[in-house]
């Protein structure tokens, strides 16, 4: 069974999405990226799904709930390069992904995490939360 | 009713001159002919045109076949004649009087020629009057789509032309609003802007609502919607140019714009996005 693969990069986690999601995938990514942070204690994670294409619900849900779940590891997550079309689509479904960080390409996502990383190492002692919950 | 078809057609034949007259003096009666709108050479020419075609096409198919192929170049005619009369701006009714205004030469002739065979003559008028009927009719049906296309077109560019989406600067579009927002033009809206932010590589998109009359709860809710999309791309997104009675409404309807930065003037706006990008602009020292 294919999966998704997660590359660690220093103190990042980055996952691409380079195939249609379906739903056993992304379940599968859930547990792999879940217990991956636990391994490696990882802080940041970056999903970039620049190549997904189409959205349902399902994904839509699940995106928000990886995101949820790395918070609740200390990883602050950002997702990066949504299509136009798969953002159009979110929101029709009325899902905004409260909460979850978003930037436009992998570059600009990395140096939010690291700004969200130099945030939480001067507030000593605070959750190193990168992404601010409304 | 080839003999009577034929007898319209040997009518129209032999007093083609005198009919022209006599309806182009009918129609200036009727007010087209002293119009600046529409000459009286031309007026002329077009009844000249009419008479000879529907004369051709009776004397090959008769008076009462006028949706076949013989009519075809009749049809032509009535269809550049209503599009001309569009374009000078006539109403529907002068359109529809430049065929009815025929009647009443056209039976004048009918009724010396067949004074003495009345039956010849009643049949004679009924096919005259059907066939002009339905010439009419034809005519206002062109004259009707002529004018749904020109609305058609319009509304088409009222709608490219209300979303050009601009770069204020490196890394900042804007996007003024012009007009009603609507389900329709909000997608289009939406789908342009984003597009753009993926083709610029913008961080912040500025939506200036200054020419939107009015906010109501749908047109909030297009807004919030395409606030989220933007955010969902990795982008910011500031609503400038809310007026103040737009700022009553939207407390007053109960529209929760919570977490949206919004600023009164797009001046402001371009302010903060410039100073979230890290410019700074400043007046120079003299």
């Amino acid at each position: 069974m294919d999966r998704i693969p997660i590359l660690r990069m220093g103190e990042f986690l980055l996952v691409t999405i380079q195939v249609d999601m379906h739903d056993r995938l992304a379940l599968t990514l859930q547990d792999d990226l879940t217990s991956m942070i636990e391994r490696s204690g990882a802080r940041g994670v970056l999903i970039d799904i620049s190549a997904l294409e189409m959205v349902d619900s399902f994904i839509g849900r699940m995106i928000a709930s990886i995101s949820g779940m790395s918070r609740i590891l200390d990883a602050s997550t950002v997702l990066v390069g949504m299509r136009p079309a798969v953002a159009i689509t979110l929101v029709e479904l009325g899902l905004s992904l409260e909460g979850v960080q978003t930037a436009l390409d992998v570059e600009r996502g990395m140096r939010k995490l690291r700004g969200a990383m130099a945030v939480a190492d001067a507030d000593t002692g605070e959750v190193a939360d990168g992404g601010h919950q409304d | 009713m080839a003999k009577t078809d034929n007898r319209t057609a040997s009518i129209l034949k032999k007093h083609e001159r005198d009919l022209l007259n006599e309806w182009v003096a009918e129609l200036k009666q009727g007010g087209s002919g002293s119009d600046a709108r529409i000459s009286e050479k031309e007026l002329f020419e077009q009844a000249s045109r009419f008479l000879a075609l529907v004369q051709q096409a009776a004397q090959a198919n008769g008076v009462h076949d006028v949706d076949g192929p013989q009519w075809g170049a009749v049809r032509d005619f009535l269809e550049e004649v209503s599009r001309s009369r569009v374009q000078q701006g006539f109403g529907s009714d002068q359109t529809a009087r430049f065929i009815f205004s025929f009647k009443k030469p056209l039976f004048a002739r009918l009724r010396t020629e067949l004074a003495d065979d009345p039956k010849a003559l009643a049949d004679e008028t009924w096919a005259a009057t059907e066939l002009l009927d339905r010439l009419g009719m034809y005519t206002v049906k062109a004259f009707q789509k002529t004018r749904e296309d020109v609305i058609n077109r319009q509304q088409q560019e009222m709608l490219e032309l209300s979303t050009p989406v601009v770069k204020l600067w490196e890394g900042i579009l804007a996007l003024p609003m012009i007009g009603t927002l609507d389900s329709a033009r909000t997608q289009v809206v939406m789908e342009s802007l984003l597009q753009k932010i993926v083709d610029t590589g913008s961080e912040i998109a500025i939506i200036d609502i200054t020419g939107v009359p009015t906010v109501d709860t749908l047109v909030a809710q297009h807004l919030l919607k395409t606030v989220t999309a933007i955010r969902l791309m990795g982008a910011d997104c500031i609503i400038s140019g809310v007026r103040p009675q737009i700022a009553q409404t939207i407390v007053h309807l109960g529209v929760d714009l919570q977490g949206v930065t919004t600023k009164a003037s797009l001046a402001d706006a371009l302010s903060l996005a410039l100073k979230r990008s890290g410019f700074v602009v400043a007046k120079k020292q003299s």
